[in-house]
């Protein structure tokens, strides 16, 4: 196949400038996304939906949500897609390259914003720019709807909680008619500032190919 | 200025306290020198009277009930021990009054300067320590002590992610570091000029293990003070502890080796094998022992006294076991700690946990406190055999080598890690590599047969002393100046945790949809066993919950412990949730400042309130100041069950109803209304069954806002009704309450002690700055039932 070969480079070049992976990387990947496309050119929410190792997890519509959300794809557009091909999955799949001993510093803050806005996509829904109330309690109950018999009022006290810390360390002074409006990215950026997302949003992908090497559990 | 006379008043009342610690040191001595001397002497004259008086007047046969005796032989081995913990005690506190000695200087060097003067009276008034650090004293019972404490507190989390680094750190680290040195100082003592010959290789060795035992103790110390970043922290705290478990392991081996007149490659291999046998099976009576004590303190509900003292017996008895088979007890008694710590503080009560937290450290104390006490005054007294080559060389090996190890290992586990290690955190862990306790009883308790063992002796006392003052009392100014990487410490927040865990699992999903494996998936299998297997079995009440509301619930705890506790320090009766670990960071931290008038009076609502820590009542304090609302925000928390029956329509009208309710505890206070108002107003509203919660503000009080506080209280009742004749409060937040009040499931019961509230106990009302800065609010007014 080595016309295949040759084309796909060329063609893996591009997404590899654009992404940041490497050639094995992106060839893994696309035999993965073979498997989960039942090789058509593109996946649509079904293909995922169906994945039984997503089951579990308790936040895997966002997740999923994410892989068809437009912002994600760095190209300024908003809205979502029904269908994605291999280079959009491939730029969902690049927010969570980690670093390497060369990037530079300016680089690591640039990864670390991308990664903030991935995950502040994930929570903006409605894609109006701020995280309110209400998406905030969707995405904590998703979040606890797993772990066992936490009532929803829990969920709820706890978004609200989380809520007022967030207005009260990056407006601390808001008068009594104000009325906070929802986290913008800037004051997600300020609650998240300490936290460190390097070692907890990366992916080592890998350059070999694991779908072979894993035992007994069988990949849908 | 007053800080000025204070720490005047400080270094007299510290001077004073030095002074009088020496005299009681002089009498402990003088004591034992008076009276270990005459006591044979003693014996032998009474004896020798009551044979002679019956011989020299035979008449007198009755001799007096002699009205004051003294027998101090009898005692003397205990009461020398319990002074000298007594005194190394006095010492502690002497430390500690004057705060910026303890920064500077660690502990330990506080501690062999104290053992080396009473070390130097002793050897002044000619009396020799009591031989108690024989090796089975320090395996079996202070050995066991230090490291249980090291393995309960270990912080478990970045442990785990950290795993690989701190073993390989650990294990290969130590290796390179024997092998190095005592390579090393085989080829040093191959020179004839420094007359060290007759030590052979595997005598070397032996002592190389010895000397590379780590014990950052006050490396620790230093870097939690001052904040460095986790990975560091861990790195240090792990490999100290599983670096005593190798140095044992290769202890024992090579004394075993020093034995033997011919060392053959088979010894060789065996030994290696020895050291997985060693480890596995340590590690395996660790879980084991954890295991069967998570699953006893389930049943332990009704005999609570005893709680605290399965743990300690447990853990005791793995590293027995262990050590009867010769195994790592090291490491035995760590899993075990491990192990059981999650499952048995979520079984037994309150108060055993923190028993079982201060005792653990206590008994650490104690024993490292007399190891290094007994360092000092062995220093002083035993004969010394020294070498000055030997001693240099040997100082400077340790160095170089563990220079050479960190920078080594380092370059080959840094393409495993995500977060790399920089040159200045190798240099800090480089750097943090003090020799302690451990170091100096393993090299006490060689066997004799070593031909140079005061030579060993010597040496280790030289390296000890010298890592200890000079790398530990240096290690501070020189970190600070570096400038580590630091750790965030207000991390604790919900957002964090919240996000925290999105992000895990965010990154789980996708690992899943690229057919990936890395250790969160280890973590999430983990925990789904945890969950459906081992807390079904293990822990009595086992409702599986979420760290983030762990996290809410301690905080929540914290705040309101930490308002009872800010100016009133004997406030120590209330339980004490927050961890030793935690108590030193929260000590770290600047403490709010609130009026000592509301603290007493949020003191007296609780008392009145039978505030109950761990049952029914959650009082909502907040940590923050939020934003001064004269509007009737309300902070509101309702009893579930007082919601239930508010739902119905009929118990609104009726307000005797709700007086049923009494022992129901709500805290609710005006934003921006001082404690008095609420006083007042729970006076007032007696019969609601809203009461009011400490707002730890007191900025202004508005003068509306105790007689608006009424109406919302009715107000919420109503909510339910929805559009039923209510007053039109100026209170917006309602929109809130009545969707929280509508989708209330009532199928939540009445919790037991063990589960706090909040799931599904109640509610949190508005606190988002009242409700308002979260939601839109509708206009002033006239809302009956709204939805936003």
């Amino acid at each position: 196949m080595g016309a295949w070969q040759t084309r796909a480079e060329h063609q893996y070049q591009d997404l590899a400038d654009k992404t940041g992976f490497s050639f094995e990387q992106i060839k893994n990947l696309y035999q993965r996304f073979q498997q989960l496309s039942g090789n058509e050119e593109t996946i649509s929410r079904e293909n995922l939906d169906c994945m039984p190792a997503l089951a579990n997890n308790p936040i895997r519509k966002q997740i999923i949500g994410a892989f068809f959300d437009k912002r994600n794809q760095h190209q300024d557009e908003v809205g979502s897609c029904d269908q994605i091909g291999f280079e959009q999955f491939l730029m969902v799949m690049s927010h969570f390259r980690p670093p390497n001993l060369r990037t530079t510093d300016e680089e690591k803050e640039a990864m670390r914003k991308e990664k903030l806005r991935f995950l502040f996509n994930m929570h903006d829904s409605d894609n109006d720019g701020t995280i309110t109330l209400a998406e905030y309690r969707k995405v904590v109950e998703e979040l606890m709807s797993k772990s066992g018999e936490i009532g929803q009022e829990t969920a709820k006290a706890i978004a609200d909680a989380a809520m007022l810390e967030v207005a009260s360390i990056n407006v601390p002074n808001m008068g009594p008619e104000e009325f906070y409006e929802g986290i913008t990215f800037e004051h997600f950026e300020e609650i998240l500032k300490g936290l460190e997302m390097e070692s907890r949003m990366h992916i080592r992908f890998l350059d070999v190919d694991t779908s072979t090497m894993r035992c007994g559990k069988s990949q849908s | 200025m007053g800080s000025s006379v204070l720490c005047r008043a400080g270094i007299l009342r510290g001077v004073s306290c030095m002074l009088l610690l020496l005299l009681l040191f002089c009498f402990g001595g003088k004591c034992e020198v008076q009276e270990s001397k005459p006591s044979p002497p003693t014996n032998l004259q009474s004896v020798e009277n009551e044979f002679n008086q019956p011989q020299a007047y035979p008449e007198e046969e009755r001799a007096n009930l002699p009205m004051f005796t003294m027998d101090y032989s009898r005692i003397q081995i205990p009461f020398e021990i319990t002074l000298w913990v007594l005194l190394a005690s006095f010492a502690k506190i002497g430390f500690h009054i004057y705060h910026k000695i303890t920064i500077w200087i660690p502990e330990s060097c506080l501690l062999i300067a104290i053992g080396l003067i009473v070390g130097a009276i002793m050897h002044a008034v000619k009396e020799e320590p009591p031989a108690v650090l024989t090796s089975n004293v320090f395996f079996l019972y202070m050995l066991p002590l230090i490291v249980l404490d090291n393995g309960y507190f270990m912080p478990t989390r970045p442990f785990f992610e950290n795993v690989g680094t701190v073993l390989w750190y650990a294990v290969v680290g130590t290796l390179w570091n024997s092998i190095g040195i005592g390579l090393s100082l085989f080829a040093i003592c191959q020179f004839e000029v420094f007359g060290v010959q007759d030590i052979n290789l595997q005598e070397n060795l032996l002592f190389a293990s010895i000397i590379s035992a780590v014990d950052p103790v006050a490396a620790l110390n230093v870097f939690e003070d001052i904040g460095v970043n986790e990975q560091i922290y861990i790195v240090i705290f792990g490999e100290g502890l599983y670096n005593d478990a190798v140095t044992v392991v290769l202890y024992n081996m090579f004394s075993f080796l020093a034995d033997m007149p011919v060392v053959e490659s088979t010894d060789v291999f065996l030994g290696v094998a020895r050291f997985f046998i060693v480890a596995a099976g340590g590690i395996l009576f660790g879980l084991l022992f954890g295991f069967v004590a998570a699953f006893t303190t389930r049943f332990t509900h009704n005999v609570r006294q005893i709680e605290p003292l399965f743990v300690f017996m447990y853990s005791y008895m793995a590293y027995l076991v262990a050590e009867c088979f010769a195994i790592s007890s090291v490491l035995a008694i760590i899993t075990c700690a491990i192990t059981m710590k999650h499952y048995v503080e979520e079984n037994v009560s309150q108060r055993s946990c923190t028993t079982i937290r201060h005792v653990v450290k206590m008994l650490a104390t104690v024993s490292e406190t007399l190891i290094f006490f007994f360092l000092g005054v062995v220093t002083i007294t035993t004969e010394h055999e020294w070498n000055w080559a030997y001693i240099v060389f040997t100082l400077l090996f340790a160095f170089i080598w563990r220079g050479l190890g960190i920078l080594v290992l380092t370059q080959i586990i840094n393409p495993f890690r995500t977060i790399q290690f920089t040159f200045k955190d190798q240099f800090g862990l480089a750097y943090g590599g003090l020799r302690g306790a451990i170091c100096f009883a393993l090299v006490f308790t060689l066997p004799d047969n070593i031909n140079r063992k005061n030579l060993f002796v010597t040496a280790s006392i030289a390296v000890i002393i010298f890592t200890v003052f000079l790398q530990g009392i240096s290690i501070r100014p020189i970190v600070e100046y570096m400038n580590i990487r630091k750790t965030n410490k207000d991390l604790n927040t919900i957002n964090v945790e919240v996000h925290s865990r999105i992000m895990e699992h965010v990154v789980c999903g996708i690992e899943d949809l690229c057919g990936q494996w890395s250790h969160y998936y280890w973590k999430d299998k983990f925990k789904k066993f945890n969950d459906r297997v081992l807390r079904r079995i293990l822990v009595r009440d086992n409702r599986a919950e979420s760290s983030i509301v762990a996290l809410y619930k301690r905080l929540e705890l914290q705040n309101a412990i930490g308002l009872l506790d800010a100016p009133m320090g004997d406030l120590s009766a209330a339980p004490s949730i927050v961890s030793l670990y935690d108590e030193r960071k929260e000590a770290s931290r600047p403490k709010r400042k609130f009026l000592a008038g509301d603290v007493r009076k949020m003191h007296d609502i609780l008392s009145k309130n039978m505030y109950k820590i761990r049952q029914k009542t959650m009082a909502y304090t907040n940590k923050y100041n939020l934003p001064d609302d004269t509007r009737t925000k309300e902070i509101l928390i309702r009893r579930h069950a007082s919601i239930r029956r508010s739902l119905r329509a009929e118990s609104f009208r009726e307000p005797s109803a709700q007086n049923t309710f009494k022992s129901q505890k709500y805290y609710s206070l005006q934003p921006g209304g001082s404690l008095e108002t609420a006083f007042e107003l729970r006076r007032r509203s007696n019969g609601a069954d809203v009461d009011l919660s400490a707002r730890p503000q007191s900025s202004d009080v508005s003068p509306r806002s105790s007689s608006r506080s009424l109406l919302p209280m009715r107000r919420l009742n109503t909510i339910k009704e929805s559009g039923g004749a209510v007053e039109p409060p100026a209170v917006p937040p309602h929109p809130h309450t009545d969707q929280i009040d509508g989708d209330k499931d009532p199928h939540e019961p009445m919790q037991p002690p063990q589960l706090p509230p909040p799931p599904g106990g109640w509610v949190r009302e508005n606190q988002n700055g009242e409700g308002n800065p979260l939601l839109r609010h509708p206009s002033q007014g006239s809302r009956g039932s709204v939805s936003f």
